[in-house]
């Protein structure tokens, strides 16, 4: 059984309709990538998951039902939501920041920071910064830090490459590929860098219009080039 | 000069009651955005609950602390079947709701307790005996008030700097959706932020009805007035700012008649437009406030 | 001429005959007092909307401006013996020098910020009418009396002479207001459709936007203060010629929350919802002594209904309208 199953999704803001019937599927320990220009609705399949946004059809993780639950209810199951724009708290500081990523944990911080600084050593000198002073690559890392605090099964990474130079987008790539092989993280991310998020995922769909194009093994998609030329202009 | 310090005791007592309100008012801007102008009514509406409770035999004390945890509860009750079909839109929606609670608990005091006059008993809740201090009388039950009003800006800046709840409080004032996803329920944060600030309302209430009674139902009209001149001057969003403003505000007050008698401007019957002034003054020359953080607004 | 333009002028045509049919019906069934009353609301409400629902800033302080053309009028009339009609202009003149005064601060404030502001100014106007100082031109809070003053027509028990026929001063009162608010629903209504209408409309949808197409906001956001205030003043200067005399506790802070009410029924926006929200601020008081007699009642249904009317119907009486009509206009437009 996946561990995150779509199945017909619908999705609308307001009386728009963005989604038209999307099916995909994360099985554990995968990392599955989405791609597509922009408006195809990358962004929305994320937020429906997480319950941002109206939607219908039927959405699994694990054994429960997840599609319509309210935001608290989809983070408290155990996926962790990294949005367009980072989603951090800019007038808090950092700490802060971690800390409410460690909001749903019993255990609370002291266990799940030690964790999480080893991937993101620099955090700790940084602490009592305002996040919002952070670069933008630091609060990409920050808000994947973040997301990691709350030890999720499942991250949703929306569009981690926006706005990032190259070379930070490659440590940010081969930190979720850390977090894949060592946690066994499952993670689906969305991205509009085709080629680099190809080289990270095992499995990838294309989004064109809200429906679903084109799915298969990554690699096999790199290669196609009629695939490349026709949906991800490369 | 005893004269002057005797003003400025008597403007540091009358301004610990505008320094609670105004507690409340920041509480419930800093976990919401919006300024609550129902604030000194629900204070009322409280305090007169809490008489209720006083005239069927419950000692003082004891209706104290239950009128704070009920008004906790009506409080939180407000904001989950009132404000929640609206906070999600434009803030100046939700103060249009809360000028028609401002409205319809004025009302609503009115109409239950009628303008009979009562007191609560004498000495509650401190004995109103005062001490010498070289000429200058101090009232100890305005030392207090002032204490407990200082004792609960401690424990609301323990709550929001150390404790679990007060980050996420915080953290959904800040950024809602962000909160969501980490598993915050915004939605009871805000309630929360409600309850909290109407608990401490009702303990405005019973000081503004032991400072100066009789209690009557439009006892914290001018009161509302003072503690938004107070909150806007310390920042609406810092609690230390509503002690530090309303402090100030009692003080200049007071300290206005003391001047008063050597121009005769006769300033003393213009309080309500200093405190007007005031708001004014702060809002155009430093938005923020002595405390607050500046928010630019540029076009 | 489009069909749908068409219906449209027939439809004001029509609303115009209603209307004056009614002002001259309407004292059958109702106090002229209580009518005179209403179309003060009505003035004062057009004023509001343009500020609050067309520029969207929001004033909680109209009873203030409301306060300066009424204490304009009665000492005009008292202490110069200026008749009271010329002082109508000129109560709405000084409102509205006041009201862009007080506009021009307010660029710097934004909405909470100047509700805050404005409620201010509601609560400090009336103790600044009683400050001792202001005592040789407000009289100290004590009651400008203009009854029996030979500059108030009818001094305020005659009858009046009103195109050859005799009417009482009260009816004469009604007309008056009823009048002066016609004309000014024209001058509202021209205004609104014109360019600083236009104007008006986008400031309140975006100021960015606005701005960078070339719109002066802050010119804009002063002169609707400044009509507004105006229309205020007006509205205050014919409540104290209809009750004869001006005292602070005509203009009570609670009138401009009063106010609020009438404009959030009215619906923010929209010249039509305005008389229903003038009618249900001037009868619900009456309604609600039905309920129970007790001080207070009025309030609490005031109170409620906002609640309920923001909760429910936030686009108030207009919205509601707009969702009624709005299927016929398009059947309308869409045949032509």
């Amino acid at each position: 059984m996946a561990l995150l199953e779509l199945d017909g999704v619908d999705a609308r803001y307001g009386r728009v309709q963005v989604l038209h019937g999307v099916s995909l599927s994360v099985a554990d320990e995968e990392v599955v990538a989405v791609l597509g220009g922009n408006g195809a609705g990358k962004t929305t399949t994320l937020r429906a998951i997480s319950g941002l946004v109206a939607q219908s059809g039927e959405i699994r993780f694990g054994d429960q039902r997840i599609g319509g639950s309210a935001p608290e209810r989809v983070a408290r199951l155990g996926i962790a939501h990294v949005p367009e724009g980072r989603g951090i708290f800019g007038e808090l500081s950092v700490r802060d920041n971690l800390r409410l990523g460690a909001y749903l944990r019993r255990k609370g911080f002291a266990e799940s920071y030690e964790r999480v600084r080893g991937y993101f050593p620099w955090l700790e000198q940084r602490g009592e910064q305002q996040a919002g002073t952070l670069s933008g690559g630091e609060q990409q890392m920050l808000a994947l830090a973040r997301a990691l605090m709350a030890r999720p099964r499942l991250l949703l990474l929306d569009e981690p490459s926006l706005g990032l130079a190259p070379i930070v987008v490659r440590e940010l790539f081969r930190i979720v590929g850390e977090l894949n092989e060592r946690e066994g993280l499952a993670v689906l991310v969305v991205e509009q860098n085709a080629k680099l998020a190809l080289r990270s995922s095992s499995r990838a769909y294309v989004l064109e219009t809200g429906r679903v194009a084109i799915e298969g093994p990554s690699g096999e998609l790199a290669e196609n080039e009629s695939v490349r030329k026709a949906y991800l202009g490369y | 000069m005893t004269e002057f310090a005797q003003q400025v005791v008597a403007g540091l007592a009358s301004g610990s009651i505008y320094a609670t309100l105004a507690l409340a008012i920041v509480i419930i801007y800093r976990s919401t955005g919006v300024v609550n102008f129902a604030q000194g009514e629900l204070a009322t509406f409280t305090t007169f609950i809490a008489w209720t409770l006083v005239e069927h035999g419950v000692g003082y004390w004891g209706a104290f602390a239950l009128t704070v945890l009920i008004a906790f509860g009506g409080g939180v009750a407000l904001e989950r079947v009132v404000v929640r079909p609206v906070e999600r839109g434009p803030v100046l929606t939700v103060v249009i709701l809360t000028i028609g609670l401002f409205i319809m608990l004025g009302g609503l005091s009115n109409w239950i307790w009628k303008a009979e006059v009562r007191s609560f008993p004498p000495n509650r809740p401190f004995p109103t005996s005062t001490w010498d201090l070289g000429g200058v009388a101090i009232s100890k039950q305005d030392v207090g008030i002032l204490g407990v009003t200082l004792g609960l800006v401690l424990l609301l800046y323990l709550l929001f700097q150390h404790t679990k709840i007060g980050l996420a409080l915080r953290a959904a004032a800040l950024n809602p959706a962000a909160s969501r996803l980490v598993g915050v329920r915004v939605g009871w944060m805000l309630a929360l932020g409600w309850g909290l600030a109407a608990a401490i309302g009702a303990v405005a209430g019973l000081f503004t009805a032991a400072a100066s009674p009789p209690l009557d139902p439009n006892m914290m009209r001018p009161i509302l007035i003072y503690a938004f001149a107070a909150a806007v001057l310390g920042g609406l969003e810092s609690p230390v700012g509503a002690i530090i403003g309303g402090l100030t505000v009692g003080v200049l007050l007071n300290l206005v008649v003391t001047y008063d008698s050597h121009v005769h401007l006769e300033l003393d019957r213009l309080r309500l437009p200093i405190a007007f002034l005031v708001i004014l003054t702060v809002l155009l020359v430093r938005p923020g406030g002595l405390l607050g953080r500046v928010a630019v607004r540029r076009v | 001429m489009s069909r749908l333009a068409a219906a449209r002028g027939a439809a004001t045509a029509l609303a115009l005959v209603v209307a004056v049919a009614a002002i001259f019906l309407a004292p059958r069934w109702v106090s002229d007092i209580k009518l005179a009353q209403m179309g003060v609301y009505f003035i004062a409400l057009l004023g509001l909307n343009i500020v609050t629902g067309y520029t969207g800033q929001i004033s909680l302080g109209h009873s203030a401006f409301m306060a300066i053309g009424g204490y304009t009028t009665a000492i005009l009339v008292v202490d110069h013996g200026v008749r009271d009609l010329w002082t109508i202009p000129l109560a709405g003149l000084v409102a509205g020098v006041a009201g862009f005064l007080v506009g021009l601060p307010a660029l710097r404030l934004s909405g909470l910020y100047l509700a805050l502001v404005t409620f201010g100014l509601a609560v400090a106007m009336p103790d600044l009418l009683r400050w001792d100082k202001l005592e040789s031109v407000a009289k100290g809070g004590q009651a400008i009396q203009l009854f029996n003053s030979p500059a108030l027509t009818g001094k305020g028990f005659e009858n009046v002479d009103l195109l050859g026929h005799s009417v009482t001063f009260t009816r004469a009162v009604h007309y008056l207001t009823w009048a002066v608010a016609l004309v000014l629903v024209v001058v509202a209504w021209l205004l609104l459709r014109g360019a600083p209408g236009r104007a008006f409309r986008a400031v309140r949808d975006s100021e960015v936007a606005a701005t960078s197409s070339g719109v002066n906001i802050a010119a804009y956001k002063t002169l609707a203060f400044a009509i507004s205030a105006a229309y205020a003043g007006i509205a205050g200067s014919l409540l104290v010629i209809a009750v004869a005399f001006a005292d602070p506790q005509s203009f009570p802070a609670k009138l401009s929350l009063t106010l609020l009410v009438g404009v959030v029924v009215a619906g923010l926006g929209s010249l039509w919802g305005v008389l229903a929200g003038a009618a249900f601020i001037q009868f619900l008081p009456d309604l609600a002594v039905h309920v129970s007699k007790a001080q207070g009642v009025p309030d609490t249904v005031y109170g409620a209904a906002l609640i309920l009317i923001v909760l429910v119907l936030p686009t108030g009486v207009a919205g509601g309208l707009h969702r009624v009509l709005a299927p016929l206009a398009t059947r309308l437009y869409t045949r032509s």
